[in-house]
């Protein structure tokens, strides 16, 4: 438990160093917008999904709008939904309160590294757990910075910083690959992200991308007959 | 020393964080309720790369013809030697030389 924890959190420090960098950015944002540090710490602490946390420091004024504020996070964060939902094997024979404590610090970063070594088999809650911590104190840290130094980097967009997630998130979706069955998934995910992200405003994308993918995964033919479990055997 | 945090703050924050960790507790447990074999584990099983591609897909796009060299260079790194931080610094050193050169 404590190895495992301490390998999710080291196999997580690449990352969160571009998580960091990230965060100095909704720093800056924050600082500009009036949000002390404590405002911050409490979002972080509490909300802890960086998309998310741009639109709430985007949307924030002196009037907060605060029901169209958890709206937007709503649509935001439904993707959770499916992460949440695919640590289901992880987090088998588990206990409630295992689900209940160790699930607040699961983020797209932590939850990608921890399905890489899932594929691997060698995963374990211990280990998201691990990379939650890691990617939360540098989170904590990367958006501190912003807001008390006006930020670590003037121009992230002039270092490629803010290619930095998009190259991350691709190399951990390769990683995620299982051959050439994905194959009708992914190109399915991908048109339905690029259409919905033309036509739809905010992060709908993402679901719609992901659930089109594996509906597309479950209307390919079982490869293994896997139906012999179930109930519907055709008769012959 | 400490600063003033606001009541309507502390709500928007509150709520903001009821609907997140909702999300994610709520996907969990409602996973112990499907069915583990068939078409249904095949989607599943498919769901996570699904869900990354469909989150990059736009922002690799957005950034044009080299947005797509600077993808396909980090999954061609990423295959080969399975070092995340190596194929996430090459993707982003094509970027940084093609604004370099693309005015």
């Amino acid at each position: 438990m404590k190895a495992d924890f301490y390998r999710g959190a080291s196999a997580n420090v690449p990352i969160a160093a571009s998580v960091a960098a990230y965060g100095s950015v909704l720093g800056m944002l924050a600082a500009q917008k009036g949000l002390s540090w404590l405002d911050l710490l409490l979002m972080n602490s509490a909300v802890f999904a960086g998309s998310a946390q741009f639109v709430m420091v985007d949307m924030w004024s002196k009037h907060l709008p605060v029901i169209e504020m958890a709206f937007a996070v709503l649509v935001i964060n439904l993707r959770y939904l499916l992460v949440g939902a695919s640590l289901g094997p992880l987090f088998s024979g588990r206990s409630l309160l295992c689900k209940v404590f160790l699930m607040h610090l699961v983020a797209d970063e932590n939850w990608a590294v921890t399905m890489t070594e899932q594929r691997k088999g060698t995963a374990s809650v211990w280990f998201l757990f691990g990379g939650g911590v890691m990617v939360f104190l540098c989170w904590c840290s990367g958006t501190l910075a912003g807001l008390m130094g006006g930020g670590l980097v003037s121009h992230p967009e002039y270092y490629a910083l803010d290619f930095a997630f998009t190259a991350i998130f691709t190399a951990l979706a390769v990683g995620l690959f299982q051959g050439k069955k994905d194959i009708p998934p992914w190109l399915a995910a991908g048109a339905l992200a690029l259409i919905a992200h033309h036509f739809l405003p905010g992060k709908w994308y993402i679901v719609i991308g992901g659930v089109g993918g594996a509906i597309t995964a479950m209307l390919a033919a079982p490869k293994t007959p896997a139906s012999k479990e179930g109930e519907h055997v055709p008769a012959s | 020393m400490f600063p003033q945090v606001d009541t309507q703050a502390v709500l928007a924050i509150t709520l903001a964080a009821l609907v997140t960790y909702s999300l994610r507790l709520g996907g969990l447990l409602l996973s112990a309720r499907f069915p583990r074999t068939g078409r249904f584990r095949q989607g599943m099983d498919a769901l996570p790369g699904s869900l990354l591609f469909a989150l990059v897909i736009p922002s690799i796009v957005a950034e044009g013809a080299w947005g797509v060299v600077a993808a396909g260079l980090t999954a061609v790194v990423m295959l080969r030697t399975r070092n995340t931080l190596l194929a996430m610094v090459l993707g982003m050193a094509v970027i940084f030389a093609a604004r370099r050169l693309t005015p």
